[in-house]
């Protein structure tokens, strides 16, 4: 046992496996994780940093659009409908855009499931996040897992009130954060801010930052897993999206098992023993409660902190990596083959093993190869020609737009010298941060046709020089005349067409000019 | 619930009632679920007793925070009068032709111009401004009394032919079925159709001419183009508030229609008659 002896055994009971937890109606039973360190945890440091850095950092981002549109990188106006992302501008209308992504944020969800399985759950979600951030402050005033356990089992006394009223109060604060910079991206953030404290914002932000303070509080502090469990519809969805070629956390019992906590001895008795010490460190770090070696279960959200558990002990023992790894599902049945002879024996470790004690090559590893797969090719499709398009559409939309709305009532008008005169209200989209002057012209015009518009003077050549404000909208009415018994046809169809003065764009509208039965 | 009933493979006791052999399990419901239970049910009294809830004999409890949707409608109306407030203030302080050009109060105007004209003019005007028989259509730019943004208002303020009102604009054309015989009347309609169309009758236009100049000419002018100090219709353009045609020109010779329009500057008051003004003014047809 001596080679051993570094190891510690931990008294971790897996409260969530389907072995030990509680009937819905008990308490709860607390879970106390234990800090993991490896490489798996060392890459979430990483994530929660970048991910928790986007979220709070960026409303503080600014970029420059001039002196007529707001100076924040990412905004979303609402109050002027605008939605700004660096050098992005989006107006209501292009919504659709919005409506890409989101479809692309699901798609690349798919994706991402189909080939690394819950890793949306294990390493970016909110959820996971707030908990592992919480929990470093957990662990940073109360301890690791047995202080934890113990403070928790106490009596209570100065400390523990002390303890736990420094706890929460960080926890306060760091949703208060959360629910605050939440607001940062619905105004300029730097205004709001000031703002806030003064007590000058108005009540939806209070309000906003209220909610999101309870419920980051009460999620990430003291819901904590159940969340994940019992309320996100993720993990039901997500189980549908897996297949034998998803890789997930395994706990390789084709060269664990048999367990023993006396490997030594056992083998030494010449009795067979997998790799597996039942140190219980896989059970102790998960943040879920539950043990990765009864295999597959829903509460598992893929952290990968027990891998990291686990390669430890099997560094300490001097075994190879990867007890508990990714692994697909194909892999492991080929390995449970390897190691049960076909099923038709117990697992026998040995089997796995060169002689020498390496692991055989015979053994399936993961490979990047695996994950090209024409379903992941398949989402990958449909995910970049989303994302293509929706590049193509943003480099090539029109930031000045007509539109026009024919009067109908009445249709048209008869004047007094017999002329018809048809009413429109134009709509004029300057959809850049600069005044820009455009040019009104119809194109394409029935005879004798010619237009006037409200509150203008006389037109130049038959077209009207326009003044459109800073990214506004500028209604018009304009009406055409055409000379009495020239109207063709009852419909006749024309186009209003404004262009850039200073050059560039332009854009038209198909409108149609009524007159009377009689008048042709 | 008694111990006999005990479910074999759950382990869990039934609440003894049993359906073809199958028993109901007596779980307590999922901690979740109660506490949810009771927070409605906190939620629920809460609710009832900070607004108005339960009934009494003739009213209801009034809430403790004072609620009042009436209240609350009261409020909104006076914060949108504040809104509008600045607007109506500088509108009444302007005249109309300075309204005319400041394109702000200008569309503001149209607006409530609009909204007024839906209440008050669209049962003869039509919904449109589109008039009908003996009733102006306003999107033209034939006016009988002028279509200037001042001549309009004065035209709304005061009416026309309405006889409450001392400064009405008025004038009467005389019925001249006991002036003119059948032939005469005959003779001036197709005069009159001839300086706008074609007339069927070549003959009667000469004579028509001769009728016309000594009956008609002193309000319609020598060259029949109207005059607006009497609301005199110009009758050589191709509108008609009576009907277009010989047969319908004969009948207004004969007996007159002439339209009534109430006085609206009481009514309504100034504000308002200078906003319907202008969103008539600005229906296109204006000078
Ligand atoms: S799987 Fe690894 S961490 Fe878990 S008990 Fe076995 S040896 Fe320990
Ligand atoms: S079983 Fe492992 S991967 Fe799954 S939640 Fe627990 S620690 Fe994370």
């Amino acid at each position: 046992m001596q080679d051993q002896s570094e190891i510690i055994r931990l008294e971790a009971d897996a409260v969530n496996s389907a072995r030990t937890r509680q009937p819905l109606y008990a308490p709860r039973r607390k879970i106390f994780p234990k800090r993991a360190s490896g490489d798996f945890r060392r890459f979430k440091w990483i994530v929660m940093a970048i991910t928790l850095g986007i979220y709070y950092l960026t409303p503080w981002l600014r970029w420059d659009r001039g002196p007529f549109a707001p100076d924040q990188a990412v905004l979303i106006d609402l109050v002027n409908r605008r939605f700004y992302f660096f050098f992005i501008e989006i107006w209501p209308q292009e919504f659709f855009f919005v409506a890409g992504l989101l479809v692309m944020a699901g798609i690349g969800l798919f994706l991402v499931t189909s080939t690394v399985g819950r890793a949306w759950c294990g390493y970016t979600c909110p959820q996971t996040v707030w908990v592992d951030l919480f929990l470093v402050v957990e662990r940073a005033i109360e301890g690791d897992r047995n202080a934890r356990i113990k403070l928790d089992a106490a009596p209570w006394s100065f400390r523990k009130i002390a303890t736990r009223v420094i706890k929460h109060t960080i926890w306060l604060c760091i949703a208060v954060a959360t629910g605050g910079a939440w607001i940062f991206y619905f105004a300029d953030a730097p205004k709001l801010v000031a703002d806030f404290v003064a007590g000058a914002a108005v009540a939806s932000a209070y309000v906003t930052v209220a909610i999101l303070t309870a419920t980051t509080y009460t999620f990430g502090g003291l819901m904590r897993e159940q969340v994940c469990t019992y309320m996100c519809p993720w993990p039901r969805i997500q189980a549908a999206m897996l297949d034998e070629t998803s890789l997930t956390v395994t706990y390789n019992d084709w060269r664990g098992e048999p367990r023993s906590r006396h490997a030594k001895r056992m083998a030494l008795a010449g009795e067979s023993v997998g790799d597996c010490v039942d140190c219980n460190a896989c059970v102790a770090v998960c943040p879920m409660g539950i043990d990765i070696r009864d295999g597959q279960q829903l509460e598992c959200i893929t952290c990968a902190l027990c891998i990291d558990a686990c390669d430890g002990v099997m560094d300490k023992l001097g075994k190879e990596r990867g007890l508990i790894s990714y692994t697909t599902l194909n892999d492991y049945n080929a390995n449970m083959a390897l190691a049960t002879a076909g099923s038709t024996h117990p697992v026998n470790p040995a089997l796995v093993r060169n002689p020498d004690g390496r692991l055989s090559n015979k053994v399936a590893n993961i490979s990047l190869r695996k994950l090209f797969r024409p379903r992941t090719l398949i989402y990958l499709g449909v995910w970049s020609a989303i994302g293509l398009f929706m590049v193509y559409a943003l480099l090539t939309r029109n930031r000045l737009e007509l539109n026009v709305l024919h009067d109908r009532n009445p249709q048209f008008v008869v004047l007094s010298d017999g002329s018809i005169r048809n009413g429109y209200t134009l709509k004029l989209l300057n959809m850049v941060p600069r005044q820009r002057s455009v040019r009104l012209s119809l194109k394409g015009a029935f005879p004798a046709a010619s237009m006037s518009v409200l509150g203008s003077g006389k037109p130049e050549g038959g077209a009207f020089d326009i003044e459109l404000e800073p990214d506004r909208l500028k209604t018009i009415k304009v009406f055409v005349r055409q000379a009495a018994g020239q109207a063709a046809a009852p419909f006749q169809e024309f186009k209003f067409v404004i262009e850039d003065n200073a050059g560039g764009e332009r854009a038209d509208y198909t409108a149609t000019f009524n007159a009377p039965e009689t008048a042709q | 619930m008694s111990d006999k009933h005990i479910d074999k493979i759950s382990g869990v006791s039934t609440t003894g009632h049993e359906w073809d052999g199958i028993r109901e399990l007596n779980n307590p419901m999922p901690r979740w679920w109660v506490w949810t239970f009771y927070a409605t049910i906190f939620w629920g009294l809460a609710y009832t007793i900070a607004y108005p809830a339960w009934p009494l004999l003739t009213s209801s409890t009034k809430g403790l925070f004072g609620y009042s949707s009436r209240a609350e409608v009261v409020q909104d109306i006076a914060a949108a009068d504040a809104v509008k407030g600045s607007y109506v203030e500088m509108i009444k302080g302007k005249t109309i032709n300075d309204i005319l050009a400041d394109e702000t109060l200008r569309a503001i105007a149209v607006s409530a111009g609009g909204a007024a004209f839906k209440v008050n003019c669209v049962q003869c005007h039509g919904s449109g401004a589109q008039g009908s028989s003996g009733y102006p259509n306003l999107n033209d730019d034939d006016w009988l009394w002028g279509g200037k943004a001042d001549t309009i208002q004065q035209t709304i303020n005061h009416g026309i032919r309405f006889a409450g009102d001392g400064q009405t604009r008025e004038s009467v054309m005389p019925a001249f079925a006991d002036v003119l015989d059948r032939k005469q009347i005959q003779q001036v309609s197709t005069y009159v159709a001839s300086l706008s169309g074609p007339a069927a009758e070549q003959s009667n236009i000469e004579p028509g001419a001769v009728i016309f100049a000594e009956n008609c000419a002193a309000c319609h002018g020598a060259n029949a183009k109207g005059n607006r100090e009497l609301g005199a219709p110009d009758l050589t353009d191709a509108i008609w508030l009576n009907g277009s045609g010989e047969a319908a020109i004969a009948a207004q010779v004969k007996s007159p229609k002439m339209g009534v329009m109430p006085a609206w500057g009481d009514r309504l008051g100034e504000t308002s008659v200078k906003e319907l003004a202008v969103f008539v003014h600005s229906l296109g047809g204006s000078e």
